[in-house]
C-alpha cells in the first residue's frame, strides 16, 4: 500500500486541507510537509519572476528524503499544494505528479468559485474530497 | 428466555424494527439507544418500559439481543393492548396487534400530539382517518388530494394502528408535505407534496414580497401538524422492495389488503432508516419509485418554477443574465440552512463553475434548497431534471426517469462540462507536444534542402524515427511540460550525448521540437541569408565538450581569435562519434563546385575521407571553398592533417551546432564564409588531432553547402576568400577578394547569430550543470543517510 499524503496551505501557511492515505503515519507526513514548506517558500521567493506559467507553478521534487519524495506546487494566489509519496512508489512519474497537481488546482478553483466558501476556510467540499480520494486511490 | 412464537406479520415487523435499532449493524444486538428510543416511542409509562426490559432479559444480559428485542416488542404490544405484562402472556395472547411506536423526532412533537390522537383512538379506522380528513382541507391545494386521501385513509388508518409511530418517524423529514398526503398515495403524494408544497409556498410567497418571508413560510409547514402520511410522502420511495412498491400502488387503488400492510411496515421502517441514513439512497429510491411510473421527484413544477423565476427577477431583472455569487450567497443564506449544505447545493447547481448563477442554475439551487428544507436529503449529483440545460419548463411531462439514469446521467453530464480547462488543455498539450515534437522533429529534419542536406536529412529522419521509438515517451512526455529552452537543450544535449549521431539528431530534433526552439531555429534560419528552412543540425554525436558551437564561424572566430588554441576544437571534434550519418565529403561536394576549392579540397589525403560522402555534396562550392582553404592550408602544413583538422573543426563545429539543435545548424548554415573561415582557422590550427569523423565536416559542409547553394557560387568562394584573407594568415588562401564588404557583413551577421546561439547554449548548459549538481548533492545526501545504516 503506497503512502501518499496531500496537503494544501493557504498563503499564510496554515493548512486548508489535509488528506493522507493510509491514515497511519499521518504525523510523520505532516512533519515532512511542514519542513517542506520551507523549501517551497525558498523556491517561490527564488523564482522572483512575475510570470505565472504552469512551469513555475509546479515546483517539482522539493527534496528527497530517504523514504519520501515531496513535491510542491504553488498557485498564483500563493496557495501551496504539497504531495508526499513514499519512495517505494516508483511508478509515480513526474508528469503524473504534475497531472495530479493540475487536477487539484482545478478542483480547488471549483471550490473557490463556490460563493459559500470563504478563502482561508478549511475545505469541506464533497466534490473536492471525492476528487482527492479518487486520485489517491488511483495512485496508491 | 421464554420461547417466543411470532406470527409472520409480527416476525416481519419485529425484524424490521430490529434492523432499525441495529445501528451498529451487528445483526445481533440492538443498540440500547435506539431500543430505548423505540420503547419510549411506544408511549408506555417508563415503569412499564422498565418492566418490559427486565422481562425480556435485557437487563440481565445488559444488551438487547434479537430475542430480547422481540420479546420486548411483544411485551410492548401486550402493554399497549392493556394486558398485564407477564411472560406467560407472550405466547398466550393471540391476535395481538403489533406494537405501536410513536417516534418523536425534531418537529414530531406536534405529530406526536396528532398521533396521540390517532393512537388514542385505538381504532383501525377512526381517529386517524378523522384526524386526517380535516387537515387536508386546511391546506390550499388539498382538494385534489381529498379523494385520494380519503381512499387512502383507510389504508392509512389500517397502517397506523399497526405502526403509527413508525409512520410518524419519517414525518419530521417531510413536515411540509405530509399532512394531507396519505401514505398509500405516496408515489403520487410525493409529487403532490412537492406541488402542494410549492403551490402552497407559492401562494404564500406570492403574497409575501420579501424573500426572507419565503424561508419563514418554509418553516411554518414544518411546525404544522403532520400526520403519518407525511412520512410516506417524504419517503415515498420505500426501500427497494418491489412488493412494497406494488403495495403502494395498490394503496392508491383502494384499501390495501391487510397482507400488504406488513409489507408496508418493513418498508416504512426501512424507509425511516434509509431516509435518515442515506440521502442519495432515498433520493434514488424516490426516483426509483418515480420511475415506476411517477414524476421525477426533482422536477420543478410550473408553480415552483414561476416562483423561482420571480425570485430571480428580484435579484437580477434580466432573466438571461447572471446572479453574482455574492448576491446568491446572501439570498440562500436567508434559508437558514447550514453553510456546508448551502455550499454543497452551490456545488451541485453551479453547473459551469463560474461563481454565478444563471436562471436555470438558480432554479436548480432554489429547488434543492426547498427540498432540503423539506427534509429531502441532497443528492450527490445534480439530478437530471435540474440540469441547467435539461430543466424543462413543461413540468407536466411526467417522464419516469430511472434512478440510475438520473444519477449516472447527471454525473457524466456534470463531468463533461466540468471546468477543467487546464486538464483538457494539459491532456491536449501533451499530444500537442508530442505532435509538435513529431512535427518539429519531422520538420527539422525535413527542411527542404538541396540534395546533400536533403539526403542527409532523410537519413536523419530515418534515424530519428528509429530513435523516436527508442525514446519517444520519456523524453517527449517528460519534456513537454518543460518548455524551457534551457531544460530542453541540456537534456537534448545529454540525450544526444547518449546516442549516436543519428539518434542524437532525432532526439535533439524531437526535444527541440518544442515551439521555442523551433521558432528559434526558424528565426535563425530566417535570419540566415539563404533563408533556407531551418534544418535542425544533424544531431551531433555525443560530445563531451559543449563548448563548441555548431556555427563553424564561431569556432572559426574563436580559432581566429585564439589561434593559439588550435587543438581545442579538435579534441572535442575527436569525441564525435563516427556515427554521424555520412555526409558528402567536402571533397566530393567540392569536386563539382568551383574549381580551385574543389580541387584543393579534393587533393589532400582527406579527400579520400571526404569523398565518402561525396554523392550528396556535389554542388557546394562554399564548402569547397572552405575545404579548399583547409586543404590549401593543410597542404601548406600537413596535407593529411589538414583534412583531419578540418574535419575535426568542422565536426566540432557540427557537433556544436547539432548540440545547439537547429539554431546552431542554421548558424552553421549561415556562414559558408564562416565555415570557410573556420575551416581556415581549423586548418590554421595545424594540430593534427585525431581524425574527426568524416561525416562531421561533411555535415557541416552539407549545411553550408545547402545554404550556400542558393548563393552564388562564385560569391561563395569570393566570400570565403574575402573572409579568409582578413582572418587567416594563410598565404595559401588565395581568393579573389571581391565584395569584401558584403561578405564581411554577412559573416558578421552570421557570427552574431552564432553568438546568440552559443550564448543560449551556454545558458542551457549551465542549467544542465546546475541540475546535475543538484542531483549529485541529493545523491550524496542519500549516500550519507545510508552510510550509518551500513554500520548498524
Amino acid at each position: 500500500m503506497f503512502h501518499i499524503c496531500l496537503l494544501m496551505f493557504s498563503p499564510q501557511n496554515y493548512p486548508l486541507y489535509i488528506r493522507s492515505v493510509p491514515c497511519q503515519n499521518e504525523l510523520k507526513f505532516h512533519y515532512t510537509v511542514h519542513t517542506s514548506l520551507d523549501v517551497v517558500e525558498e523556491k517561490v521567493s527564488a523564482v522572483g519572476k512575475s510570470l505565472a506559467d504552469q512551469r513555475e507553478l509546479y515546483l517539482g521534487l522539493l527534496y528527497p528524503t530517504e523514504d519520501y519524495k515531496v513535491y510542491g506546487y504553488v498557485t498564483n494566489s500563493k496557495v501551496k499544494f504539497v504531495i508526499v509519496v513514499d519512495s517505494s512508489n516508483t511508478s509515480l512519474r513526474d508528469n503524473e505528479i504534475r497531472s495530479m497537481f493540475r487536477k487539484l488546482h482545478n478542483s480547488f478553483t471549483d471550490v473557490m468559485c463556490n460563493s459559500f466558501y470563504n478563502p482561508g476556510d478549511p475545505i469541506q467540499s464533497k466534490a473536492f474530497n471525492g476528487i482527492v480520494c479518487g486520485m489517491m486511490v488511483q495512485t496508491g | 428466555m421464554e420461547s417466543l412464537t411470532l406470527s409472520d406479520v409480527e416476525q416481519k415487523y419485529y425484524s424490521e424494527l430490529f434492523v432499525y435499532c441495529d445501528t451498529d449493524n451487528t445483526k445481533k444486538v440492538a443498540s440500547n439507544g435506539r431500543v430505548l428510543d423505540l420503547f419510549r416511542a411506544a408511549q408506555l409509562p417508563s415503569e412499564v418500559v422498565l418492566q418490559i426490559t427486565e422481562l425480556c432479559g435485557a437487563t440481565r444480559l445488559g444488551h438487547f439481543g434479537r430475542s430480547q428485542f422481540y420479546i420486548a416488542l411483544k411485551l410492548i404490544a401486550i402493554a399497549q393492548s392493556g394486558l398485564p405484562l407477564r411472560v406467560e402472556s407472550l405466547n398466550s395472547v393471540k391476535d395481538l396487534p403489533l406494537p405501536r411506536f410513536v417516534v418523536g423526532k425534531n418537529e414530531a412533537e406536534a405529530r406526536h400530539a396528532a398521533l396521540y390522537q390517532d393512537a388514542d383512538s385505538q381504532g383501525l379506522y377512526p381517529a386517524p382517518g378523522t384526524a386526517l380528513i380535516p387537515r387536508p382541507p386546511g391546506r390550499g391545494l388539498q382538494n385534489k388530494k381529498g379523494p385520494p386521501s380519503s381512499t387512502s385513509l383507510p389504508a392509512h388508518e389500517v397502517i397506523q394502528p399497526l405502526a403509527p409511530s413508525i409512520e410518524a418517524q419519517p414525518e419530521p423529514t417531510s413536515p411540509v408535505i405530509s399532512p394531507h398526503q396519505s401514505p398509500p398515495t405516496s408515489p403520487h403524494s410525493w409529487r403532490k407534496h412537492k406541488r402542494q408544497h410549492s403551490g402552497g409556498n407559492a401562494d404564500r410567497q406570492q403574497v409575501v414580497a420579501a424573500t426572507g418571508a419565503v424561508w419563514t413560510q418554509f418553516r411554518e409547514p414544518q411546525t404544522g401538524p403532520v400526520t403519518g402520511d407525511g412520512m410516506w410522502s417524504s419517503h415515498s420511495p420505500p426501500p427497494p422492495l418491489p412488493p412494497s412498491q406494488e403495495s403502494w400502488v395498490s394503496f392508491t387503488a383502494d384499501t390495501p389488503p391487510s397482507s400488504t400492510l406488513p409489507a408496508m411496515h418493513p418498508s416504512s421502517v426501512q424507509e425511516s432508516t434509509t431516509i435518515r441514513t442515506v440521502a442519495s439512497a432515498a433520493t434514488t429510491n424516490e426516483i426509483q419509485r418515480q420511475s415506476s411510473g411517477y414524476d421525477d421527484p426533482w422536477k420543478i413544477t410550473d408553480e415552483q418554477r414561476q416562483y423561482y423565476i420571480n425570485q430571480f427577477k428580484t435579484i437580477q431583472p434580466d432573466l438571461t443574465g447572471l446572479i453574482p455569487g455574492s448576491a446568491a450567497k446572501e439570498f440562500f443564506t436567508k434559508s437558514k440552512l447550514p453553510i456546508l449544505e448551502l455550499s454543497h447545493i452551490w456545488e451541485l447547481s453551479d453547473f459551469d463553475k463560474d461563481g454565478a448563477l444563471t436562471l436555470d442554475e438558480f432554479c436548480a439551487a432554489f429547488h434543492l434548497v426547498v427540498a432540503r428544507k423539506n427534509g429531502y436529503d441532497l443528492p450527490e449529483k445534480l439530478p437530471e431534471s435540474l440540469m441547467p440545460k435539461l430543466i424543462d419548463l413543461d413540468d407536466s411531462a411526467e417522464v419516469p426517469e430511472p434512478a440510475a439514469e438520473v444519477g449516472y446521467s447527471a454525473s457524466p453530464v456534470e463531468v463533461t462540462p466540468n471546468k477543467s480547462p487546464s486538464m483538457p488543455s494539459l491532456n491536449q498539450a501533451w499530444p500537442e507536444m508530442n505532435q509538435s515534437n513529431e512535427d518539429t522533429a519531422i520538420v527539422h529534419p525535413v527542411p527542404i534542402r538541396m540534395t546533400p542536406s536533403k539526403i542527409h536529412m532523410q537519413e536523419m529522419e530515418l534515424k530519428r524515427t528509429g530513435s523516436d521509438h527508442n525514446h519517444p515517451t520519456s523524453p517527449l512526455l517528460a519534456k513537454p511540460p518543460e518548455l524551457s529552452e534551457e531544460t530542453k537543450l541540456p537534456p537534448s544535449m545529454k540525450f544526444v550525448a547518449a546516442n549516436t549521431v543519428g539518434d542524437g539528431y532525432s532526439s535533439s530534433d524531437s526535444f527541440t521540437s518544442d515551439p521555442e526552439p523551433i521558432t528559434r531555429q526558424r528565426s535563425q534560419s530566417g535570419a540566415s541569408p539563404e533563408a533556407l528552412k531551418v534544418v535542425a543540425p544533424p544531431p551531433p554525436p555525443p560530445r563531451p565538450q559543449q563548448s563548441h558551437s555548431r556555427s563553424s564561424s564561431l569556432d572559426m572566430n574563436r580559432t581566429f581569435a585564439a589561434t593559439a588554441a588550435p587543438g581545442q576544437p579538435q579534441p572535442s571534434a575527436v569525441a564525435f562519434p563516427p556515427a554521424v550519418p555520412p555526409r558528402p565529403l567536402p571533397t566530393q561536394s567540392s569536386v563539382p563546385l568551383t574549381g580551385h576549392r574543389v580541387e584543393a579540397e579534393g587533393v589532400p589525403a582527406g579527400g579520400a575521407v571526404l569523398t565518402t560522402t561525396s554523392p550528396q555534396q556535389i554542388p557546394q562550392q562554399p564548402n569547397f571553398a572552405d575545404f579548399s582553404q583547409f586543404q590549401a592550408f593543410a597542404a601548406s602544413e600537413q596535407p593529411s592533417s589538414l583534412p583531419d583538422i578540418d574535419k575535426h573543426s568542422e565536426a566540432g563545429q557540427a557537433d556544436k551546432i547539432s548540440e545547439g539543435a537547429g539554431p546552431l545548424r542554421t548558424v552553421k548554415s549561415d556562414g559558408p564564409a564562416d565555415e570557410r573561415t573556420s575551416a581556415t582557422v581549423n586548418s590554421a590550427k595545424g594540430s593534427s588531432g585525431p581524425l574527426a569523423p568524416p561525416p562531421k565536416p561533411v555535415r557541416r559542409r552539407l549545411k553550408s553547402e545547402d545554404e550556400l547553394r542558393p548563393e552564388d557560387e562564385q560569391i561563395g568562394p569570393q566570400k570565403a576568400t574575402a573572409i579568409a584573407a582578413p582572418l587567416t594568415s594563410q598565404p595559401s588562401i588565395s581568393r579573389s577578394v571581391g565584395k569584401d564588404k558584403k561578405a564581411i557583413q554577412a559573416s558578421i551577421r552570421r557570427n552574431k547569430e552564432t553568438n546568440t546561439v552559443l550564448a543560449r547554449l551556454n545558458s542551457e548548459l549551465q542549467q544542465q550543470l546546475k541540475d546535475l549538481l543538484e542531483e549529485r548533492i541529493s545523491l550524496e545526501v542519500q549516500l550519507e543517510q545510508l552510510r550509518p545504516f551500513s554500520h548498524l
